[in-house]
């Protein structure tokens, strides 16, 4: 048992970094996410593709995430989620909180 | 205003944590400050660096160079403090004893200070550069409101410093001959939640893709982050324990791994000494 998982672990070690997960794309604008509401599946890794088109950079912060990834003006970021189990997870945009707000939800 | 101080105070607090322990660790050291400052300062230069930066290093390694640039400044942390903590049992028994003795000026122990400022330094550098990043962004946008940031920054700025405080002269309320022991525990740990940190910034980037799945969720009880009192009181455990609210597999056994190896590395480096046998002390 131990071994077997052992062994899946050197070959997915050896695998990643590889984006095979299923992809959605958020847009960072006025300091606004679009879509504020990314549906993914349940399970399975994810990935988030955020583009920031404001000048200024923002920080992707989840606490039920487990993510902080700092974004510069103009420039795009790969976020890696985990399996997630059903649920919502709110994100924001650390530097602007009033108005970045957006929430993943896993079904 | 107060979304300034609350983003300072966020970044600020897991520094100032980190400082006020390394003060009381050094408690009696020679020149402490000044090696502590120096920490601090190259920090606060490094933050700058990687904040003009930030673009650069989030483009390496197919764009997990911030992922990557994380777990390998807080490995090179966790490999400090390990330091730190197997010197001291080599040398800490002798460095209490003399504290005693006399008194507060023990001039040993200035060679793992160098360990500890390099900690202070990477604690202050993954902090401060997300808020170089933030208050550039207030500044680049301009307008009325880059005085209240400003304002509310400083203020930031003051309840970390105050919470370092906090942490040290808490600590040195501690007995002088259990302070170092006391320090060691909370270094260890300190050590052991940087380790898991380190091992989510991996999965974050790509790497290290197993044992992912939570093992448990605490957060109904006490968030690791977020808003409010108990959001703050978890982010002050996260930073000096390592309470995480869902840890994955990989990560507790990242912490456990690094609480066994540096005790043994402990428990190896005090063995040739002349330990007096096991027996209990006599009662006084």
């Amino acid at each position: 048992m131990l071994k077997n998982s052992l062994f899946a672990a050197a070959l997915l070690v050896i695998a990643s970094p590889a984006l095979a997960s299923p992809t959605y794309q958020l847009t960072l604008k006025n300091h606004r996410f679009t879509p504020a509401q990314i549906h993914v599946k349940a399970g399975i890794p994810n990935v988030i593709v955020m583009t920031n088109n404001d000048d200024t950079a923002e920080e992707f912060d989840s606490t039920s995430l487990k993510v902080e990834k700092v974004v510069p003006g103009h420039s795009s970021g790969s976020i890696r989620l985990r399996p997630l189990s059903p649920g919502r997870y709110p994100f924001m945009g650390e530097y602007h909180a009033q108005t970045a707000q957006g929430v993943v939800i896993a079904e | 205003m107060l979304a300034a101080l609350i983003i300072v105070f966020r970044e600020v607090i897991e520094a100032g944590l980190i400082v006020g322990i390394v003060l009381a660790a050094t408690q009696g050291v020679a020149r402490r400050s000044l090696w502590v400052s120096a920490g601090i300062g190259a920090g606060v230069l490094g933050a700058c660096v990687v904040a003009g930066f930030a673009g650069e290093i989030s483009a390496l390694f197919e764009g997990s160079g911030q992922e990557l640039f994380n777990a390998t400044i807080l490995i090179l942390a966790v490999g400090m403090l390990t330091w730190h903590n197997v010197w001291m049992a080599g040398h800490g028994r002798q460095m209490a004893r003399e504290m005693r003795t006399l008194g507060a000026q023990v001039t040993a122990g200035q060679r793992t200070l160098t360990a500890l400022a390099i900690v202070v330094g990477v604690a202050v550098l993954r902090e401060g550069s997300e808020v170089v990043l933030f208050l550039y962004g207030v500044a680049a946008q301009g307008g009325l409101t880059a005085g209240a940031v400003l304002t509310g920054g400083l203020l930031g700025l003051a309840a970390g410093a105050a919470v370092s405080a906090a942490m040290y002269f808490g600590l040195l309320t501690i007995p002088a001959h259990r302070l170092f022991s006391v320090t060691g525990w909370l270094i260890t740990l300190l050590a052991a939640g940087m380790a898991s940190q380190a091992v989510l910034s991996f999965q974050n980037g790509g790497y290290l893709q197993f044992w992912m799945m939570p093992l448990w969720d605490t957060s109904w009880l006490l968030p690791e982050g977020g808003e409010g009192v108990l959001g703050i009181v978890g982010r002050m455990l996260h930073t000096l324990i390592g309470y995480s609210d869902q840890p994955n597999g990989l990560q507790l056994a990242a912490y456990l791994g690094t609480i066994v190896a540096i005790n043994a590395l402990m428990r190896i480096v005090n063995r040739p000494m002349p330990v007096p046998a096991a027996a209990p002390a006599p009662a006084e």
